[in-house]
This record gives C-alpha cells, sequence and structure tokens, in this order.
C-alpha cells in the first residue's frame, strides 16, 4: 500500500495518482457522451434556422432573454397543459448554444411560435405595458430602429456549420438572398421555403423597406417550437 | 518533519505525525453525526444507483420514466374530472351552456384558459384594447353565436389556416382608388352614422361616396356584416379609434388584425370551454 510519507515526498508518484483520480471523475462524466446519438429522439421537421431566425436568435442572446425566459417546457402536467408538448432533445439539435434556461420570470417561449400575431409580438417587443399591463418586462423599442447587418450573415452559417449544423454549399450561397427575401413581402419564398419548410415569411414589423432587428427577433419567435409536428408521435415514440 | 503520531497532552488528541518548527498538528477526528451522514448518502446512492436510470442503456429496476409517468398523471387528472370532460366532448356548445353543471365546469376551465392564452391580446377577462376587440360587449366583428366564437377561434383571423377567417378592406387612399378629399368626406359620414358628426354638410356630401363604396360590406346604417367580418360603425366601439383622423387614416391604409389558429395547439374540448366562456361575457348571442 502508499503510505502517506511516499506519496508526499514523490512528485511524479503523487502526479500520476492525481491523474488517475481525475480521470476516473472525467471518464464517468464522458463516456456517458458517447451514447448521445441514441439519446436524441428521432423526429422530423427539425432543421436549421434561417438566416433571419438566426439572427434574432443573435439578438435574443445578446439582449439576455435567456435570464427570464426558458425554452424548455418540462414533462410536467402543469407545464403540458399550459405550454404544450413537452420540448425534446431533438428540438434543440441546432442551437448553439442551447436556449433552456434555467430561470423564469416571464414565460416560457419554447413554444411561443404562432401562438400570437406578429403584429402582437412587434407592440409587446417595444411597449410590453401597451398590451399586458400587468408586466414586468423591458421595452425593446430600439429593435425597430436598427438594421441587421446582412454582409456577414454567410459568415454566421458557415461558424454554424463548424458546430456540427447541416447548412449546405447552396444555404451558404443564398444565405444574403435569404435573409433579405424573408421579410419582404414581395421576395422569393418559394427557394427560402424549399431550403426551410415551415419559416415564417413576410413584413414583420409594419416597415416593409427596411430589415430591422425586430424584423428577425419576431422571425425566431415564430419558428419557436413549431417545426415539429407531435400529432404525428405517441409517447412511445420519445422512449429511449 | 514527520514524527510518531502521539497523544496530545493538552487536548487528548491524538496527533496527525506532522511537525513544523516544534508546533504539531491535531488529528481531530470529524464529528460521527456527520461521518454517518455521509455514509448514509452513499449507502443511498448506491440504492438509486439501481432503481432509477442512471446509465444510458438501463431504465434502473423501477423502470420509471417521466415521459410515461406524465401519461399516467394526466390520465389521473382527466379521470378525477371525467363526469365532466367527458361531458364536455359529447355536447356542443350551446348544449354545455345549457347544463347548469357542465356550464360552471366550462366556464371555469374557459376562464384559467383565456387568461393563459387569449388575455395578453384581448386583456383579462376579454376587456379588449386598441386594434384588438373587446369581447365583453355585444359587438362582434365575426357573430357571436356559439358557432360563430368556436369557428373563430378554432381557425383564427387571417392566419395561416386553410379554414381561416379572412376579410380585406381595400386601402382607398394608399392605392388611390379614392382621393384624399373624397375619403375626408365618407369619413365625415361615418361620424355622422353615431350621431357625431362634426360638420352636416360634408357628411351629407359624404353620404353618396359612402352608399357607393362601404355599404356594400359595412351596411347602409352602418350596421356592418358579421358574415364577411365587417365592422359595425355606427356605434361607439372602435377597433383602431373612432375620431375623424383615426377614421380616415383606416380608410386610407386600413390595419387588420390577426389573430392565430388554435386548432392543434388547444384540444378540442379546451376550445369548446373557451367558446362557452367567451359566450358568457357579456353578449354572446343564442
Amino acid at each position: 500500500m502508499f503510505s502517506h510519507k511516499k506519496v508526499e515526498r514523490n512528485v511524479i508518484l503523487m502526479a500520476i495518482l492525481i491523474l488517475v483520480t481525475v480521470s476516473i471523475g472525467g471518464l464517468v462524466e464522458i463516456v456517458p457522451l458517447y451514447t448521445v446519438e441514441s439519446t436524441i429522439e428521432k423526429v422530423r421537421g427539425v432543421r436549421p434556422y434561417t438566416p433571419l431566425e438566426l439572427v434574432g436568435r443573435n439578438i435574443y442572446i445578446r439582449e439576455g432573454c435567456y435570464t427570464c425566459h426558458s425554452q424548455m417546457v418540462r414533462p410536467f402536467r402543469d407545464e403540458v397543459e399550459r405550454y404544450g408538448p413537452y420540448s425534446l432533445a431533438a428540438e434543440s439539435i441546432y442551437d448553439h448554444p442551447f436556449q433552456w434556461g434555467s430561470k423564469r420570470t416571464g414565460p416560457d417561449l419554447a413554444r411561443v411560435g404562432g401562438k400570437y400575431s406578429n403584429e402582437w409580438q412587434v407592440v409587446h417587443l417595444a411597449d410590453p405595458r401597451a398590451v399586458v399591463p400587468e408586466t414586468v418586462m423591458p421595452p425593446y423599442e430600439f429593435l425597430l430602429d436598427r438594421l441587421v447587418k446582412t454582409d456577414d450573415i454567410a459568415e454566421h452559417l458557415k461558424a454554424n456549420r463548424a458546430v456540427g449544423v447541416p447548412y449546405s454549399d447552396v444555404m451558404i450561397e443564398a444565405a444574403r438572398q435569404d435573409l433579405l427575401a424573408q421579410a419582404d413581402p414581395d421576395g422569393d419564398h418559394e427557394a427560402l421555403l424549399e431550403r426551410y419548410p415551415k419559416a415564417v415569411v413576410g413584413d414583420f414589423d409594419g416597415d416593409p423597406k427596411s430589415l430591422t432587428e425586430m424584423d428577425a427577433m419576431v422571425a425566431y419567435l415564430q419558428i419557436l417550437g413549431r417545426m415539429v409536428d407531435f400529432a404525428d408521435y405517441t409517447t412511445d415514440d420519445f422512449r429511449q | 518533519m514527520p514524527t510518531k503520531v502521539e497523544k496530545d497532552s493538552i487536548t487528548g488528541t491524538e496527533t496527525t505525525g506532522h511537525e513544523w518548527d516544534g508546533i504539531k498538528e491535531l488529528n481531530t477526528p470529524l464529528p460521527r453525526w456527520w461521518l454517518y451522514i455521509l455514509y448514509a448518502t452513499i449507502a443511498y446512492s448506491l440504492v438509486y444507483y439501481v432503481l432509477y436510470p442512471t446509465i444510458p442503456g438501463f431504465d434502473g429496476l423501477l423502470d420509471t420514466n417521466n415521459r410515461v409517468a406524465l401519461d399516467d398523471k394526466l390520465a389521473v387528472a382527466y379521470e378525477r374530472q371525467a363526469v365532466y370532460r367527458d361531458g364536455v366532448a359529447a355536447h356542443t356548445t350551446d348544449e354545455i351552456a345549457g347544463d347548469p353543471e357542465l356550464l360552471s365546469f366550462a366556464l371555469a376551465g374557459g376562464r384559467s384558459l383565456f387568461a393563459d392564452n387569449c388575455a395578453p391580446c384581448h386583456g383579462l377577462g376579454g376587456a379588449g384594447q386598441h386594434g384588438y376587440p373587446a369581447l365583453g360587449d355585444d359587438v362582434w366583428l365575426w357573430g357571436g353565436t356559439f358557432d360563430d366564437i368556436e369557428t373563430s377561434i378554432l381557425y383564427g383571423i387571417r392566419s395561416e389556416h386553410d379554414e381561416t377567417r379572412f376579410s380585406e378592406m381595400p386601402a382607398f387612399g394608399a392605392d388611390e382608388i379614392l382621393p384624399a378629399e373624397e375619403i375626408a368626406a365618407a369619413a365625415d359620414f361615418v361620424l355622422s352614422l353615431s350621431g357625431r358628426a362634426e360638420d352636416e354638410a360634408a357628411a351629407a356630401a359624404g353620404a353618396e361616396i359612402y352608399a357607393d363604396n362601404c355599404a356594400a360590406c359595412h351596411g347602409e346604417a352602418g350596421e356592418g356584416d358579421p358574415s364577411q367580418g365587417a365592422p359595425r360603425i355606427n356605434d361607439q366601439i372602435w377597433l383602431y379609434g373612432g375620431e375623424r383622423d383615426e377614421i380616415i387614416a383606416q380608410i386610407r391604409k386600413p390595419q387588420h388584425g390577426e389573430m392565430s389558429p388554435w386548432v392543434g395547439r388547444l384540444d378540442p374540448d379546451s376550445i369548446k370551454m373557451l367558446t362557452v366562456y367567451v359566450h358568457s361575457l357579456g353578449g354572446g348571442q343564442p
């Protein structure tokens, strides 16, 4: 057996023992991740974000929306009765980082897409108390004035591809075009929807002439939780 | 320098066997109660490890699964209210409203569904606000019978659903259908419909413009037509404001509200309860 004295006086032996101890802890945490492929539910419909949704997501993160809003409906009765079907791991597979969140000052947003009209989202973001008198949410009126930077959008897609989001070469090539088309009432929606099914198109913020951060934000909110059609699945499909 | 482990003469506790400049270190044992709790938690973790799904691929001896457990809980909750919920499922909305027990159940359920889903736009209790119709009055854009309300909730207004209610007023100004002075005259006439004409002569001049362009949908006396979503405009209830300049703005380039379809998001029984609740708010039509 090792004696205290031997370990304390032999720095190499001590280093080896530290390594062994730390590796055990590490392995216990890391090895289960090798099975992650099989723990993600196999559902149809989850796709990478459109360029505009991606910009909206970046704004969501920039403004710290996650500090008050979670994006995960847990499998509890009160949550599914209020928000809808519980969130699946598969639904955040293209989120880098995921926005599950850990605190709800406002409601969960995992299923907010399509719940309210674009117009309501804009009014509510610009001046929350105009429509919900009792809310404590701060106003984000400046989103209406800030224009979306469009020249580097392909780089954003490439960065996401580097961490595993399957943006195709065509998607990256058409990124700027798709970014502009989604919020343009006269844009080429057919090509966009072929690449990104279910995307919400059209002018979001009431100003079709300019592409504002409000357009991006609402486009992102309106797709949340809508990619998977839960009518097609039962609990058994989600059991691993 | 290591020394021998020995009993400290003052405290009676053993030393660790370390000594620095004549100072020795006491080896005070952990309190027993603390140690026993530590051992108990270790033992508990082993039990937990075996009973619950701890390693991928191993479901645990208890075979628990949050998602399956949720189904059971929902089933139990349904069972507890089965006598009412089966009743809601089996009856139409007007039948529910006619049965006092089902009615009180539907109103309670409808109230909480409304607060969760509808109040952000329509206000608590259906008070309504600028751009979002009040539901507590007896003026209905798309009809106030049980069926009308249920259809509106199911498919929404100007929504992406195929069966959505849809209407669109022409932009008389923005699309240059009428010149600005005729729009102003029409607005003056519209004010006169609710007895608020500011300029009788101007209102009279607008009568013909109104009859030619507006009456087909809004009715000759401004009584509206819920079958095509044309608002009544001879009362004091205005979705986008009833002042002269607000009416002119609405004729020039109308704003159109949108409501999401709730079919698919809420189950059919919840939509029935919501219908009964909204119908009860004040102005439900038979």
